[in-house]
């Protein structure tokens, strides 16, 4: 749609392809980055019983600034041993995985990037650009630490995507639609249509479907925390043990692109959980513009959903960094092996029987 | 046929985040399992012992500080017990009483550091500012009476070189009864926590033949089940006067001697040194703690060994005197040194994240393993 409004205003494809694919990183992931990292940091200071950032601003809420700004000017190390054109590159492709996710995910009803009919699964094919990123970059830093960081990131991201497809199929069956645009259609109305609670139908199978769907959530909000390494399976990032991961020798600008690729991911698989489950940018109780008559409203209000369901997620996802420990390299392949995959399988097989029924 | 792969060579430390300090692991690698530890230690030796032969008697406490810095006061009651041994010198109840209270709150001081830095090795970062936020309460109270908050210099040879501050008991009590709670809520948020157990339950293993002869004292010992607590079994000090107990490790979550075991012996600790700390609370007497200080410290010609219970296990002091003011030689048996000893046998054929977690366990302190 933005691709469209913009083709025609300046009667030129690539000028409309270049507007519509930079306005999600300027106007929403940049200030959801910087807004990402102060709240992590608030967030686990005030879990401990601290302050955090106090000094930047009032209580510190242009910290996140000074810390791009100082970023910007760090030195840009490349040592001799890296493989230059592979270490230069990695980051650029980990950041590209995880913003193209953002090219299908129905920000409001009025803007979505790419209206794709295979959305989720275009979505899970892309982040599946960042485990080649991230091997790039772990081979490349010439490192024992970086590879072995590498090594596990990849493992892991790649054994819990199957859990994630499974659920996700699952929910096909329910909706029968892959284009997310589509299914947070379905889902408008009250929270009770949404499918967490079982979809928009009304029938007895919409209440066979709500414990399904429950577990169904459960799993793949484990499964995304695994995917963009997050406590309890940071494993990739083991502070203790492989001192920062695959970007431990990354500085100054290519390390800040690390780290805006990881906040853009957060939000990505948050915004995918609450498309999927939780109406996307759905309200849950009506929208004040369809009650005031004032329908330019609505978008703006769902945005409001979109984001507030969004932050969220990523809010459980730090709340659970600041609480739990971590797992170890094997034990977090048992969870995925052992329980995550069984579970998800049985659980798209009994949700395909009554969807049959 | 298998194949032979190469081993990975992975030199860990002396800057890594989770050697605690300075010390560098060099492991054998096959894929990420561990084939074999060698520990290079000497990154941090500081040349106390042959230091201190150049010192007069009294002028060796500020280096006994800088071994274990984080349990300054232990090290410094030790070498005051062996000195006093030596010289013989009796101190007043008073002062004995003293000791036992700061003692028993650098003991609790660092169990907490071994605890939150043993979570953090873990991945719980939250328990580990827990811990230290309980720390600082102590060092206050430290701060209080000897102006200092880490490298005291407070317990002198004969005495202690201030009287408690006033509302210093007062202050301890609180203490206390904030610092019971927080226990249990450590408990709850690590202690229990299900990922917790799972990463050191079973991992590390330390069968007690082994640790004896390893020489392994201290926590280490008890978890692996042996009731041995030199304030019980070799009483020093005012320690035979209080009730209390010694915890060992019971194999709750998994095998006796467990990474688990090693973790709890530390928590049950620190309850027990509450309850040391009010017992000598209740019955400290009043008294002048600077009439036994000698204006020179001159012990006759002989030797001593005087050994103490510090938080990590037992701290030896080794004393030979010539007669003159300066010592002719001084001997640590540092507990760091003598437990560190045992990581190869604990982390073979465990992964690289073991190493880890068995490291945490011991909770060496760099300063006292190098001295």
């Amino acid at each position: 749609m933005i691709y469209d409004f913009f083709t025609n205003l300046f009667n030129n494809q690539i000028i409309g392809i270049i507007i519509s694919a930079a306005l999600p990183l300027l106007l929403f992931i940049l200030p959801f980055v910087l807004v990402a990292v102060l709240m992590e940091r608030k967030v686990s200071a005030h879990m401990q019983d601290r302050l955090g950032p106090m000094r930047v601003g009032y209580h510190g809420i242009l910290q996140t600034v000074a810390d791009l700004l100082k970023l910007l000017q760090k030195e840009d190390i490349v040592a001799d041993v890296n493989d230059k054109p592979l270490f230069n590159l990695a980051p650029v492709i980990v950041f590209a995985g995880s913003y193209a996710a953002f090219a299908a995910i129905p920000f409001t009803g009025a803007y979505i990037g790419s209206n794709v009919d295979l959305g989720i699964i275009y979505i899970i094919a892309a982040t599946g650009l960042v485990v080649a990123g991230i091997l790039m970059s772990g081979w490349a830093s010439n490192n024992k630490y970086t590879l072995l960081g590498a090594m596990r990131s990849a493992a892991q991201i790649i054994s819990y995507e199957i859990p994630t497809i499974l659920v996700v199929l699952s929910l096909i069956m329910i909706t029968g639609t892959m284009n997310l645009e589509t299914l947070s259609q379905m889902q408008t109305g009250y929270f009770w249509n949404w499918m967490i609670l079982g979809g928009p139908g009304t029938g007895l199978d919409k209440f066979l479907f709500i414990p399904f769907t429950v577990i169904g959530f459960l799993v793949i909000y484990i499964s995304t925390l695994a995917e963009v390494n997050r406590t309890p399976f940071d494993i990739p990032e083991a502070e203790s043990e492989l001192v920062s991961g695959y970007h431990t020798e990354y500085s100054g600008m290519k390390f800040s692109i690390f780290f805006l690729a990881e906040y853009a991911n957060m939000f990505a698989v948050s915004a995918i959980v609450a498309t999927l489950f939780f109406g996307g940018y759905q309200s849950p109780f009506g929208y004040l513009g369809n009650t005031l008559g004032a329908h330019w409203l609505i978008p703006i209000e769902q945005f409001f959903w979109f984001t507030v369901k969004g932050v969220f997620f990523v809010f459980v996802q730090m709340w659970l960094r600041w609480t739990l420990p971590r797992l170890r390299v094997d034990q977090l392949m048992a969870v995925c092996w052992k329980y995550l995959i069984p579970i998800a399988f049985v659980n798209l097989i009994i949700i395909g029987l009554i969807t049959v029924l | 046929m298998a194949l032979k792969t190469e081993e990975m060579i992975l030199n860990m430390g002396p800057q890594h985040p989770s050697t605690h300090g300075v010390l560098r692991l060099e492991l054998q690698l096959e894929g990420e399992l561990i084939v074999n530890i060698i520990p290079h230690i000497g990154y941090l030796h500081r040349c106390f012992e042959k230091h201190a032969e150049a010192m007069t008697y009294p002028q060796v406490i500020p280096y006994t500080d800088r071994m274990d810095y984080l349990a300054s006061m232990y090290n410094e009651f030790g070498y005051a017990l062996a000195v006093e041994k030596l010289a013989g010198i009796e101190v007043p109840e008073r002062v004995e009483y003293i000791r036992v209270i700061m003692g028993e709150l650098q003991r609790i001081a660092s169990h907490l550091v071994a605890i939150g830095t043993y979570g953090a090795d873990i991945g719980a970062f939250t328990p580990f500012l827990f811990c230290f936020r309980d720390r600082e309460k102590i060092l206050s109270l430290f701060e209080m009476t000897c102006g200092a908050r880490l490298l005291y210099n407070y317990i002198w040879i004969g005495g202690v070189s201030h009287d408690l501050h006033p509302d210093f008991l007062r202050l301890t009590k609180e203490f206390i009864d904030y610092f019971r709670p927080k226990i249990k809520e450590l408990n709850d948020l690590l202690s229990y926590n299900k990922i917790f157990i799972e990463r050191t339950a079973n991992v590390g293993i330390l069968p007690l033949d082994v640790a004896i002869n390893y020489g392994i004292t201290g926590p280490m010992l008890r978890a692996s089940g042996m009731k041995w607590d030199l304030r019980k079994d070799d009483p020093y000090s005012v320690y035979d006067k209080f009730d209390y107990d010694i915890p060992v490790g019971d194999g709750r979550m998994g095998t006796v001697g467990d990474s688990w075991d090693r973790y709890f012996v530390r928590v049950l600790e620190m309850e027990e040194s509450l309850k040391i700390i009010e017992q000598a609370i209740a019955n400290i007497p009043e008294g002048d703690v600077t009439s036994a200080i000698p204006k020179r410290v001159k012990p006759p010609v002989g030797q001593v060994y005087s050994r103490v219970e510090n938080p990590r296990g037992e701290l030896g002091y080794f004393i030979m005197s010539n007669g003159t003011p300066n010592p002719l030689r001084i001997k640590v048996r540092g507990p760091s040194f003598v437990n560190l000893a045992v990581i190869n046998e604990l982390c073979k054929n465990l992964l690289v994240a073991d190493v880890i977690t068995i490291l945490g366990s011991i909770d060496i302190v760099l300063g006292e393993v190098d001295r």
